[in-house]
């Protein structure tokens, strides 16, 4: 009979070491479809590290992914700490997008200290208010926000389809539905010289900071805590559950959409559909595998970025499927999630007892 | 006027039943877990492993019945992985329906791809056909609508009746409906709450799967990245407007699936005037709706999301 | 194969269960030692203990929830044989005829009394359910035993009287030979446990076995045969009921002297608190008040008396700065109250310890300092721009736990590995140290041992020697009578007037508990008789 019996003090060992191990043990587990895809197993693992790693523009090329991931790890992070079940982040990440583009494509200008703010400034309040809305609807009418912001996601896709074919649709890019180029002085430059990494990379640093100041030191991270953990209990110990959520949205859809204000005048400079593969649902695994911790997320994007850069390489070499990369992450989520709970639980197995 | 024509027309019901089918399976499978007290947002992922491994199967050689029987086994080995996390674990329900959907999608992706790497365009099967049943498929209206419509769609409504006979009509149905509201209920009169939603949730599950293969090998004939598009979050949204019963699940699956059939024949006639992707956001617009208008009265199984542990008073 | 008689017992002298040896330990807490009971046929067995004493731990032991770490229990077959009964296993335990009502009842609420009496009781792959036959038995059962209830409704509409009985008629439809109570009069008025024990002792002199598990003397000698006592996990005495006496139960129950809080002579100031025909409407009966008013003064316990579920949620609500009147008027500190916020009556002198401490008392995985200092983090005695100042929060909890004698680890020590007496304190400590003028206490001392709750007594008669206004709404009828000053009773959410606590006749308390009052006050007397476990 398999018994499980509370760990009453788990050692910083297994809190920390949970996430690794989880991490690693998927990396391994893609052992088996790569098996059974034929592949030569140690070449394939040998052609993703040096796909991330294996040169300043590979590794570039990973810090490059590793931004928006960080932003919407954040906007994961923060939302699933108050049970905000935030699977939105994509369409929220899309929205700040479109926002970076109605205001920085040429319809007001200025130095660079002027528009980078102001981009930033819209796609955040855009990506925020996308939350708040499903947010009160959560709280004023209990629809369970999981999927209203799931479908939100289809619906903003469309939406930006539909900008891109119309309003916003560049006239001289040859019929190609995409967004007239971000202007330069709203573009987030880069870091080093003929590298893609960008100022993006450095201000979603400077939110993982900032969020994790932010809740563990302030007033409104500790209502977000107790929020999150008992929010009977924080409604009679007189928080406001309510405003509480609100700011929660707030934080975390304009998180999400600060990642689309820096992939569209960082990474690309104008907006497509394609302009994210999925980094808001990559998000929710990112913030799962840092146990929603801001400073541990940033570890955590730097992983998910790695695996998806280093099979693209190792795809392109050697023909491998590069879904490997998001079957590896997928088994990361689900092995970090089995490895919080050995954290709380020790497994014991005993024998029927017959008592006397 | 265009609207009663097009809403008289028994190709317009045929397709509706047809858009529905997937819906059908989709909600059934979500209502039986949710009943049991697990919410499984794997489904669109079990949605796209069903379409994956049905259409496989079938392109294989298994035979269309085959590939049934895969797709269901897929929905149910993915439902056993959720069940398993939820259930005597009591993991985040949310978290691991999440973790759940993008295992099943990507390892479909995966697999699909290793499988046929270099291929231009998706290779197709013989899907299932519209039934000629004798006498039946010649009714008048009817017989276009319903009674020609495929094998799969048949078992769909089938699986209606069956569910909702043994929701309400048998012992095991009311184990399911007693743990989802209090399991402690279930313990008391000595039956194994863990078994009962396991099995809910593995039975779901397959039942989600036939709504993916339902894609693959009935409505289309080949598997298409990103062909679920969503449809296994509308289920869920449908599921709370079903109020978790099986015969309102069928209506609200049809009543999608007419507006669904509706704006593809409104875009033909008015689709000058407004870009397609209106059309196209109509039924996610009309799934929040629909979620708003019941939350209030929404009567969830009590125990929902609530993880549960033996020996806990 | 007969079993040794015991001579002692008059009807019938066959042994029906035999507990030997119990043990069971969680950790270094040792529930159960040793433990030895029997049970005959046809006999009630009155188990007696403290809160924490071991009671529940043994019949859950019995039942089938936990295993025994030692021990045996013996079950006498319908056919004679003796047989050891499986441990663990709920359904070895109902096949047995072992029957349990817990105390928190395990009903799935949006079905049918009907449908949770028949749950399990059929082969589950079976492909119809016979409810025609169940029927016939059910109605059997009820007009033999006299517990009727209506068995179509849904059960989150019966009473709770009314749900007790469907948990009894389910251990007596799976032919139950032995049932067992945990704390059966808890939720119910003297006249309700009066009918109860009726229906008991019908069922007895049929052949039925009852262990009834309480800490209430006077209700187990008026129903029992026999009983025994429990304390810290052993059995420290045993009696025939007709031998037995309250003072020397009481000894073995308690063990030792413990100070009886006593109320010292207070002149009541000027009042404090002040609802004037307050109605509050949400549709359930059992949370609406219908034209309250009650007043509390300073230096003054007010004692809300009544079951559970009568209106009490509604007034802790209020009171709790979490709904508001939908009429009438709430004066606090002589000021009419116009907007209702847990957050502002916490910072402005009103003290509220909830009747849930786990659910809305505390948050588990913060830390006990934090969750000292929860209600008052925005106030600028914690924080400066928005950030906390750990150092004065640190300060607080270093304090309240000396004070408080909350037993933890430390003030960093997350909540949740505090037991419920010291959850309790901390509650206290975060509510009593800011010296409040009115304290709301619901259900303060419950699932607390008596030194604990002697503690909370004290406590509570500290406060009110300083002056505050204490609301205390209690189902202890014993915590009412010993430290509230007036008592006033709530029914179907209608309140009486107050009456002194010294000239109050407790079986005259339980009367207006049942809605049946004999005393003149205008709300009573609009309500008509109205029966136990009924409500209108």
């Amino acid at each position: 009979m398999i018994r499980f019996e509370p760990r009453t003090n788990p050692g910083p060992i297994l809190v920390y070491g949970v996430p690794v191990f989880a991490a690693i043990f998927a990396i391994l587990l893609a052992a088996i479809p790569l098996a059974l895809a034929g592949a030569p197993i140690m070449d394939a693992y040998g052609l993703m590290i040096t796909g991330a790693f294996g040169s300043v523009f590979s590794t570039s090329e990973m810090l490059t992914r590793a931004t928006p991931l960080i932003l919407t790890g954040l906007a994961a992070a923060i939302a699933f700490r108050a049970k905000l079940w935030n699977i939105g982040a994509e369409g929220q990440l899309y929205m700040g997008a479109m926002a970076a583009v109605v205001v920085g494509t040429g319809v007001i200008d200025g130095p660079s200290w002027v528009m980078i703010p102001a981009i930033m400034i819209a796609g955040a309040l855009a990506g925020a208010l996308m939350l708040i809305g499903p947010t009160l609807l959560k709280t004023r009418m209990g629809v369970d926000e999981v999927v209203t912001t799931l479908l939100l996601n289809f619906i903003v896709l469309l939406f930006v389809q539909m900008m891109l074919e119309g309003a916003l649709k560049d006239p001289m890019s040859m019929g190609w539905p995409q967004s007239e180029p971000i202007i330069d002085s709203a573009i987030l430059p880069p870091l080093l010289e003929r590298m893609r990494v960008h100022l993006g990379l450095i201000i979603a640093l400077v939110a993982a900071s900032g969020l994790a100041v932010f809740v563990k030191r302030t007033v409104w991270g500790f209502e977000i805590r107790a929020v999150g953990e008992n929010a009977a209990a924080a409604k009679f110990s007189g928080i406001s559950v309510t405003k509480t959520m609100i700011l929660v949205a707030a934080l975390s859809g304009g998180l999400a959409g600060l990642a689309g204000v820096s992939e569209v005048a960082g990474t690309r400079g104008y907006l497509a559909t394609d302009l994210s593969p999925g980094y808001g649902y990559a998000g929710i695994v990112v913030a799962m595998l840092a146990r929603l911790s801001p400073v541990g997320v940033i570890i955590s994007a730097l992983f998910v970025a790695s695996v998806f850069v280093g099979a693209d390489s190792m795809s392109r070499a050697i023909g491998v499927s590069s879904y490997l990369a998001d079957l590896i992450v997928a088994m990361s989520l689900l092995c970090v999630l089995i490895g919080g709970f050995l954290t709380r639980f020790k497994v014991r197995f005993d024998r029927k007892k017959t008592a006397g | 006027m265009e609207i009663i024509d097009i809403l008289l027309a028994a190709s317009f019901w045929e397709a509706a039943i047809r858009i529905a089918t997937p819906l059908i399976f989709g909600v059934l499978g979500a209502l039986v877990c949710e009943r049991a007290g697990v919410l499984n947002l794997g489904i669109e992922g079990i949605f796209t492993a069903g379409a994956m491994a049905g259409w496989m199967a079938v392109w294989l050689g298994a035979g269309l019945w085959g590939g049934v029987l895969v797709a269901a086994l897929a929905g149910g080995f993915f439902g056993l992985i959720h069940a398993i996390l939820t259930v005597p674990l009591g993991l985040s329900q949310h978290v691991s329906g999440i973790g759940v959907t993008l295992l099943a999608t990507s390892l479909s992706y995966f697999t699909y791809r290793t499988a046929l790497p270099d291929v231009s365009s998706p290779p197709r099967i013989i899907p299932f056909q519209p039934l000629d049943i004798p006498i039946l498929s010649d009714l008048p209206f009817i017989g276009q609508a319903l009674f020609s419509q495929t094998a799969m769609t048949m078992l769909a409504l089938v699986l209606v009746f069956v569910t909702g006979w043994v929701l309400y009509r048998t012992p095991l149905g009311l184990a399911i409906r007693a743990v989802g509201d209090n399991p402690s209920s279930v313990e008391a009169q000595g039956l194994s709450v863990y078994g009962l939603r396991i099995g809910a949730v593995v039975v779901g599950s397959a039942m989600m799967a036939l709504g993916g293969a339902f894609l693959t090998m009935s409505a289309f004939d080949a598997f298409f990245f990103g062909m679920i598009n969503g449809r296994g979050w509308v289920c869920i949204a449908l599921t709370v407007f079903a109020s978790w019963r099986p015969g309102k699940a069928l209506i609200g699956a049809l009543l999608f699936g007419a507006f669904d059939a509706f704006q593809v024949r409104l875009q033909t006639e008015v689709g000058a005037y407004f870009p397609s992707q209106v059309f196209l956001m109509m039924p996610y617009i009309l799934s929040i709706i629909a979620l708003i208008v019941v939350a209030r009265k929404a009567d969830y199984p009590k125990a929902l999301l609530v993880p549960w542990f033996k020996g806990q008073r | 194969m007969s079993s040794a008689a015991h001579s002692s017992h008059k009807s019938s002298p066959e042994l029906l269960l035999q507990l030997a040896g119990i043990t069971k330990k969680f950790g270094p807490l040792i529930a159960n030692d040793a433990i030895d009971l029997t049970v005959h046929k046809g006999e009630i067995v009155a188990l007696l203990g403290e809160n924490g004493a071991g009671k529940t731990t043994l019949m859950n032991i019995l039942f089938g929830h936990y295993v025994a770490d030692e021990g045996t229990v013996t079950v006498t077959n319908r056919d004679g044989s003796l047989e050891l009964l499986e441990p663990g296993a709920p359904q070895a335990a109902l096949d047995a005829g072992i029957g349990m009502v817990h105390q928190h009842f395990t009903l799935a609420e949006n079905l049918s009394g009907l449908d949770n009496i028949v749950l399990g009781t059929e082969p589950i792959f079976r492909l119809r359910r016979d409810r025609t036959a169940a029927r016939t038995k059910l109605a059997d059962l009820m007009s033999g035993s006299g517990l009727n209830v209506d068995l179509d409704q849904p059960v989150h509409k019966l009473t709770v009287g009314e749900k007790q009985r469907v948990e009894i008629l389910k251990a007596l439809y799976r032919d139950a030979r032995l049932l067992v109570l945990d704390e059966p009069t808890a939720v119910l008025t003297p006249q309700e446990a009066d009918s109860l024990f009726v229906i008991l002792r019908q069922l007895a002199a049929t052949g039925l076995s009852v262990i009834i598990i309480a800490h209430k003397l006077a209700e187990v000698l008026a129903v029992s045969h026999r009983i025994a006592v429990l304390r810290g996990g052993k059995k420290v005495g045993e009696m025939q009921t007709s031998d037995a006496d309250h003072r020397s139960i009481a000894e073995l129950m308690v063990g030792r002297e413990v100070p009886v809080s006593r109320r010292t002579e207070r002149v009541p100031g000027a009042p404090v608190l002040r609802l004037s025909d307050v109605t509050i409407d949400r549709g359930d009966a059992r949370r609406s008040l219908h034209g309250v008013s009650l007043t509390a003064c300073e230096g003054e316990i007010l004692g809300i008396a009544g079951v559970s579920g009568n209106g009490q949620a509604a007034l802790a609500q209020l009171l709790a700065g979490l709904d508001k009147p939908d009429s009438g008027t709430v004066e606090i500190f002589e000021a009419i109250v116009t907007k209702f916020d847990a957050h502002k009556f916490a910072r402005n002198g009103i003290a509220r310890i909830p009747e849930d401490r786990h659910h809305d008392g505390m948050v588990g995985s913060m830390s006990v300092a934090e969750n000292i200092a929860i209600e008052d983090v925005r106030s600028k005695d914690y924080q400066k721009f928005g950030f906390l100042d750990f150092a004065a929060i640190r300060k607080r909890a270093e304090q309240a736990i000396k004070d408080y004698d909350v037993r933890c680890p430390g003030p960093d020590a997350p909540a949740r590995l505090l037991s419920g007496g010291n959850i309790q304190k901390l509650i206290l400590a975060r509510v009593l140290e800011k010296s409040p003028k009115l304290i709301l206490a619901n259900q303060p001392s419950r699932g607390l041992d008596v030194g604990a709750q002697s503690e909370v007594h004290r406590r509570l008669l500290e406060a009110r020697q300083n002056g505050a206004a204490v609301i205390l709404i209690s189902e202890d009828l014993d915590e009412l009578l010993t430290i509230s000053d007036q008592i006033v009773v709530i029914h179907a959410g209608h309140v009486s007037k107050a009456i002194p606590t010294d000239a109050i006749d407790r079986s005259e308390l339980g009367l207006m508990m049942a809605g049946q009052t004999k005393t003149d006050t205008p709300q009573a007397q609009t309500s008509n008789t109205i029966h136990p476990g009924e409500t209108p």
